[in-house]
């Protein structure tokens, strides 16, 4: 089995054709046709931008438990739609992903839809309750190899779970994923950025100070452990200062950022629609100014969907009740695009989209070079396409999409994976 | 005017043509027969998904006086607790018929949201910690009542400002009708971003009463909410009326023409010395009665026809 990528871009520069032989690159450049095996099927890349697949560090693909929101299959159709070829599915399911049995459940189920890589994050605690570990070191030595863990939606709260947690990964090789909220200074109804808009429209604050403290607590526990610690879609300025200090200081931490955080404001919330309701909130424009300098300077490493697909009426609340979260996957790309279009050239793209997340997440066969002997796991980019984003043409069975009706720079034409094409002119192929 | 969501919504001509239609409502108060045919045929529905006795009997009072059928739901945790939405419970209602919809809901942006979902008049009777506007009309057309007119005079709005949605539309409505406002409260009461927020809207902010009283030409007490007497707001009760209650002290230093007004209920003692909520200068009953008026407005303006809209 054999392709032909003609004419692409390579990262945006010189232009080659890429062959694919078996699911591994086997040559790259002018003379890569020519080695082509008979039959060789070609996929016309003219103009386009060729990257490594995006890999996501933070997918909530619903399975098990809301199949009605989204399952691994259309998840998977809704990251290879967005160009990823790997993607991390959040633990957070029903049940809830806290042994090695469920990680390999939704691993199977990835392997079966055969459209991305799905790797399980496993929980950090039982049940996410946040006090007993969950079984870090059974998930990670399944056939899943889970290396990521994260009660994400919920805060390791108690400092002393979370230092036995990074302690306890060190062993294999694992990283806790935080969601940084203090639980208590946000308090239980927090759903919008506190400050002037949630205090004009009485909407219970989460002040980016509840994310701070946890954040600068983790780093302090990462340094006392000599742990790695990544911090999950990180959202105020005050939280990038304490990890470009962490950083300084040789403490092992990463983070990553939502496109949604990169120009999304909590403005937005005027008019109580729940499609913009989120965690963490909507910041301010200075929050989303310091992010994107943060991206551009390489204090955030990796951007992250938190792609959280809901059924209709789960968003159909009053603003308070509704559900947290938005849909991500098929427009991160054009997002991070549109908000970054003065500072990224296209290897900057790959590097927080693709190479760094597939590093922080350990994924060996992901965010390569696209140099032969690689997998050939390929997102192919047109750079001067403009999207205007249409709720109704998505493939993941959810539609609390914020990005309706805006326009988004660039657009996804094909993604490869493993050799295989799984999304060809737009589609799904 | 299709619906009363915010007193954003409305200009100072509005407001005062409601509040001229609340003077002739007023009076028909006063007959033997309260019953105008102004909404003959209209369906009035009151959904209340949060207890409230007397905003939803002013609504209820006034609809009837209008001559619309009025329906009263208590929809308290319907939404939630039998897993259905928001939308689908006010769709299920306003599938019979129904011409206007009082919405009170413990959310705040609730009855914003169900006015972008139905086709009914929607009347926002309070939203969770936003908005309460016919409060804020009733008290504007309280004051204006007592004071003749609201332009350059001092309003001083005292309490817990954080969890009000009386003082967010009353802040909004003083200020627009001319007022000067200065609102109190310890700064754990202060909402959020009140700096900019302040600086923007056109009113002042304390935490010193005393400073304030003095130059008030009205007072306005909100309840402390005894629920946040544990959030670590303030350390007691006691402290609270000591720093910010309307005690017999305050009232003794009040000019006896300056009105006091309180949205209820009270909690006498506590943000309010009962001798100050039954003074002879105090607007709490007043503003009661005004109530009425100002809602039989609203659901006039809202819902007798185009001919009669503001």
């Amino acid at each position: 089995m054999s392709l032909l990528i003609k004419g692409a871009a390579l990262f945006g520069t010189e232009t080659a054709d890429l062959l694919v032989v078996d699911g591994r690159i086997a040559a790259v450049g002018a003379d890569a046709a020519s080695q082509a095996p008979s039959g060789t099927e070609t996929l016309d890349a003219d103009g386009l931008v060729a990257l490594p697949g995006l890999v996501d560090l933070h997918t909530h693909l619903r399975q098990p438990g809301r199949e009605d929101a989204e399952t691994v299959l259309t998840g998977s159709q809704a990251a290879a739609v967005g160009g990823y070829t790997a993607v991390l599915a959040m633990a957070n399911t029903t049940p809830v992903t806290d042994t090695a049995e469920a990680a390999l459940r939704v691993w199977e189920l990835g392997r079966e839809a055969g459209l991305v890589d799905v790797q399980p994050v496993g929980a950090v605690t039982k049940g996410l309750a946040g006090e007993e570990l969950a079984e870090l070191g059974l998930m990670a030595r399944s056939a899943a190899q889970v290396r990521v863990f994260s009660d994400d939606g919920k805060c390791v709260h108690d400092a002393r779970v979370m230092r036995r947690a990074l302690e306890y990964a060190k062993a294999f090789g694992g990283v806790v994923s935080q969601h940084s909220q203090d639980p208590v200074l946000a308090g239980p109804s927090a759903c919008c950025h506190e400050g002037e808009v949630s205090g004009r429209l009485g909407l219970p604050g989460w002040p980016g100070i509840a994310e701070e403290v946890i954040v600068a607590r983790d780093v302090m526990l990462a340094k006392h452990t000599g742990s790695r610690i990544h911090v999950a879609h990180v959202s105020s300025a005050g939280s990038i200062e304490v990890i470009r200090w962490a950083k300084a200081q040789g403490i092992d931490v990463t983070c990553e950022v939502t496109p949604h955080h990169l120009i999304l404001t909590t403005d937005l919330l005027t008019g109580y629609d729940p499609v913009f309701k989120v965690n963490p909130p909507l910041r301010p424009t200075e929050d989303v100014m310091a992010l994107r300098e943060a991206l551009a300077d390489g204090t955030i490493d990796a951007v992250a969907t938190d792609h959280a697909p809901h059924a209709r009426h789960d968003k159909e609340h009053a603003f308070v009740d509704a559900a947290f979260g938005m849909l991500g996957l098929e427009t991160a790309l054009g997002v991070v695009r549109t908000a970054m279009d003065d500072e990224f050239d296209w290897n900057d793209i790959a590097r927080v989209m693709s190479r760094t997340p597939a590093r922080i997440a350990g994924l060996e066969e992901h965010g390569g070079q696209l140099a032969p002997g690689e997998a050939a796991h390929v997102t192919l980019v047109d750079p001067t396409a403009t999207v205007t984003v249409d709720r109704a043409a998505s493939v993941s069975l959810s539609r609390n999409n914020p990005w309706h009706g805006h326009e988004l720079t660039s657009r996804v034409v094909h993604t490869v994976f493993g050799g295989k094409v799984t999304v060809r002119d737009g589609a799904l192929a | 005017m299709k619906h009363l969501l915010s007193i954003d919504d409305l200009s100072v001509d509005q407001i005062q043509e409601i509040f001229a239609t609340a003077s002739d409502m007023h009076d028909v108060q006063r007959r033997s027969v309260k019953k105008l045919p102004a909404l003959r045929g209209v369906t009035v529905v009151n959904m209340f998904f949060e207890d409230s006795t007397r905003t939803r009997s002013s609504f209820e009072i006034a609809g009837k006086w209008l001559s619309a059928d009025v329906i009263n739901i208590s929809a308290k945790g319907s939404s939630t607790s039998k897993g259905e939405s928001l939308r689908d419970t006010v769709m299920t209602v306003c599938a019979m018929g129904v011409d206007g919809l009082v919405i009170r809901h413990q959310a705040s942006g609730a009855a914003q949201q169900v006015a972008g979902w139905v086709d009914a008049s929607v009347v926002n009777a309070g939203d969770g910690m936003h908005e309460h506007p016919t409060q804020a009309l009733l008290d504007a057309y309280t004051l204006q009542r007592r004071l003749g007119s609201l332009e350059g005079r001092h309003v001083a709005v005292i309490g817990d400002l954080t969890h009000s949605r009386v003082f967010r539309s009353n802040v909004q409505c003083l200020t627009k009708l001319g007022a000067e406002v200065t609102v109190v409260a310890p700064p754990t009461l202060m909402p959020s971003g009140v700096g900019p927020w302040s600086e923007s809207a056109g009113f002042a902010t304390s935490y010193d009463v005393d400073e304030v009283l003095p130059t008030a030409d009205a007072v306005m007490m909100l309840r402390v909410q005894r629920e946040r007497m544990s959030g670590g707001y303030f350390p007691t009760a006691r402290e609270y009326t000591v720093g910010y209650g309307l005690t017999r002290d305050r009232l003794a230093a009040l000019h006896p023409d300056v009105p006091i007004c309180h949205p209820g209920p009270m909690n006498r003692g506590l943000e309010i010395a009962a001798d100050a909520a039954d003074a002879a200068q105090s607007a709490i009953l007043d503003q009661v009665s005004a109530g009425l008026a100002v809602r039989m407005a609203v659901l006039y303006h809202l819902l007798a026809g185009e001919e009669s809209s503001a």
